[in-house]
């Protein structure tokens, strides 16, 4: 893939950063779907920006707040309802360590 | 001595609680020492389909927080998300800030300790706001995860590499767990978790330009930890240069038990955090009027406290910098002063001995450790107006922790008063002068030296509760006489 914007290599990193387990097969065809996608970038790129301020949001009014109040019951029951594993309230996951 | 030919560059990232009573995008309470998963609800947990709504206390704290610092509050700031998997990390990434923080700039202040010395200026790069995470419990064969710590508000301030010393990054983490105090913005208490510290160390030949390679030392948990830690770590990299070695670039660990900083198996992909903007979150706007408001209502902050102390009440620079560590300290010093206290200093003192020994041998909070300010002040009061000794103070002051009495009831109980009355005095002296003629004989001949025997005498004969000033005068008239 002579036009390819992402190595295999690239696609691995990314993968692993998700925690993916990708085939062969399933690395080729996201190289390319990958590649295609920051082409669609590149395209939009070519847009002059230079006079719009950068938006990852819109709306004018800004984030809505909410007053400092306690509006939630203790109920670890409900929480813990669909653990796969449990001891007594806690989580239970396989052992981490550093 | 090599290690003068080096200096250390230093770096702290703090993270601290703030103090609401609910997390920063839930209603759930985030008190500390809930039974396990109890202050959890979908939000906080990352289910699926839940929306963060931010929590104005938290903003209006760490807005307080940046002005307190000398920040800029910026008036637009966004929330981005931190992407990395962890167990107590329920959403797989924090929401916190990136690009554009809430507070940009700023500095503190580090208290002068000697007179005509300069204040150490550290400048801040940031101050911004993120959530915490939950709280992994290792055992053998498995961790568990309580969440209730997920969610909570930090802010975390990144201070520019200006810290010079373990001694100064100390000095700079007592000034600012008292301005958080001040401002009542956190309570800083490292035990609970609410004040965290991760330390960037260099060393770089005195005089070089540029930085050396850098470490990072995470999740410091008490003060004595960081000063220690960051001793340890500039020494090993002094050592690793003097060798011809090079420093790695890596995160270390501190093992309090051995005192030594260790490398953390580097996680392959640690530092790749994919940050991008939050799309649950809006742009935070704090409009002018609010960071106005907020600047209005801001209390007293000890580096004013501090200067005021010198100015006014005429404590020197290390007086007022120990009695500003602490809101408390400094409030319970001026309660004292309203007793109608003219001798600021000893006053001074009496905070830095007595006060601060009690609290320290009882490891308990002033309030709980110590009598009431103002009692305390009536004490001082007594011996202003000579009723009783400094040394009677004492006495009564170690009974009063105990028994929670006053001053003056405490001074009666334990017959504590000393005597002022001229005419019991001069009757002992009267009494002393008729016992020791030959003495008295050899001191009208020029032997000044044995006016303190005669001093002793007198206050022997009054069982020690003659007033000091008062013995002084009637016995230097009668014996010249």
């Amino acid at each position: 893939m002579a036009d390819s914007k992402i190595s295999v290599e690239q696609v691995r990193h990314v993968a692993r950063l998700a925690r993916l387990e990708l085939s062969a097969a399933d690395e080729t065809a996201l190289q390319a779907n990958l590649s295609e996608i920051l082409q669609y970038i590149d395209q939009l790129n070519r847009l002059d920006t230079s006079a719009v301020a950068p938006t990852a949001q819109v709306g004018e009014a800004g984030t809505p707040m909410r007053d400092d109040v306690i509006a939630n019951r203790p109920d670890p029951e409900a929480m813990l309802a669909n653990a796969p594993a449990r001891a007594g309230h806690l989580f239970k996951v396989p052992r981490i360590i550093e | 001595m090599s290690d003068n030919a080096y200096e250390a560059i230093i770096g702290l990232e703090v993270h601290t609680h703030l103090m609401t009573r609910s997390k920063l995008f839930c209603g759930c309470s985030a008190g500390f020492g809930a039974g396990p998963n109890e202050n959890v609800c979908p939000v906080c947990m990352g289910m699926p389909g839940v929306l963060p709504v931010l929590n104005r206390h938290a903003v209006e704290l760490a807005i307080r927080a940046g002005l307190a610092a000398h920040c800029e509050i910026a008036p637009e700031s966004i929330f981005d998300r931190k992407s990395y998997f962890y167990p107590d990390l329920p959403k797989g990434y924090q929401i916190s800030q990136y690009e554009l923080p809430l507070c940009k700039g700023g500095y503190i202040e580090l208290p002068a300790h000697s007179e005509g010395a300069e204040p150490r200026r550290i400048r801040l790069t940031r101050i911004h706001m993120e959530e915490d995470a939950g709280k992994n419990i290792h055992e053998s064969g498995a961790s568990l995860v309580d969440f209730n710590r997920s969610g909570v508000p930090l802010v975390e301030i990144v201070s520019e590499p200006d810290i010079r010393s373990a001694d100064e990054a100390g000095a700079y983490l007592r000034e600012l767990r008292s301005i958080l105090r001040y401002i009542e913005a956190s309570d800083g208490k490292m035990e609970e978790g609410g004040l965290r510290c991760d330390v960037n160390v260099s060393v770089r030949k005195r005089g070089a330009a540029e930085f050396g390679v850098k470490t990072e030392i995470k999740n410091l948990n008490s003060f004595r930890f960081v000063e220690k830690a960051i001793e340890h770590e500039v020494a090993r990299q002094i050592d690793i240069l003097e060798a011809g070695g090079r420093i790695a670039q890596e995160t270390h660990l501190w093992d309090p038990v051995r005192e030594v900083t260790r490398p953390m198996r580097s996680k392959e992909f640690a530092n790749d955090y994919r940050y991008f903007p939050e799309p649950d979150l809006p742009p935070l706007r704090v409009p002018p009027d609010l960071v106005e408001a907020i600047k209005t209502a801001m209390p007293e902050l000890p580096a004013d406290q501090r200067a005021r102390f010198v100015r006014e009440l005429g404590l020197t620079a290390y007086e007022a910098a120990v009695l500003t560590q602490d809101r408390d300290l400094g409030a319970y010093f001026e309660t004292m002063l309203a007793a109608g206290l003219k001798n600021h200093r000893t006053a001074a003192n009496w905070v830095m001995t007595e006060v601060l020994r009690v609290v320290n041998e009882a490891a308990r909070p002033l309030a709980d450790a110590a009598p009431l300010a103002i009692e305390s002040g009536e004490l001082l009061k007594l011996v202003e107006t000579g009723a009783i000794s400094l040394n009677a103070a004492k006495t009564a002051f170690a009974a009063m922790c105990k028994s929670g009495k006053g001053a003056d009831a405490t001074v009666a109980e334990l017959g504590l008063a000393q005597v002022s009355d001229e005419g019991a005095i001069a009757a002992a002296c009267d009494q002393v002068i008729a016992a020791e003629a030959a003495k008295v004989a050899e001191y009208r001949g020029g032997r000044d030296k044995l006016f303190g025997f005669f001093v002793g005498q007198v206050m022997k004969a009054m069982g020690g509760k003659g007033n000091p000033k008062v013995v002084n005068e009637i016995l230097k008239r009668k014996l010249s006489g």
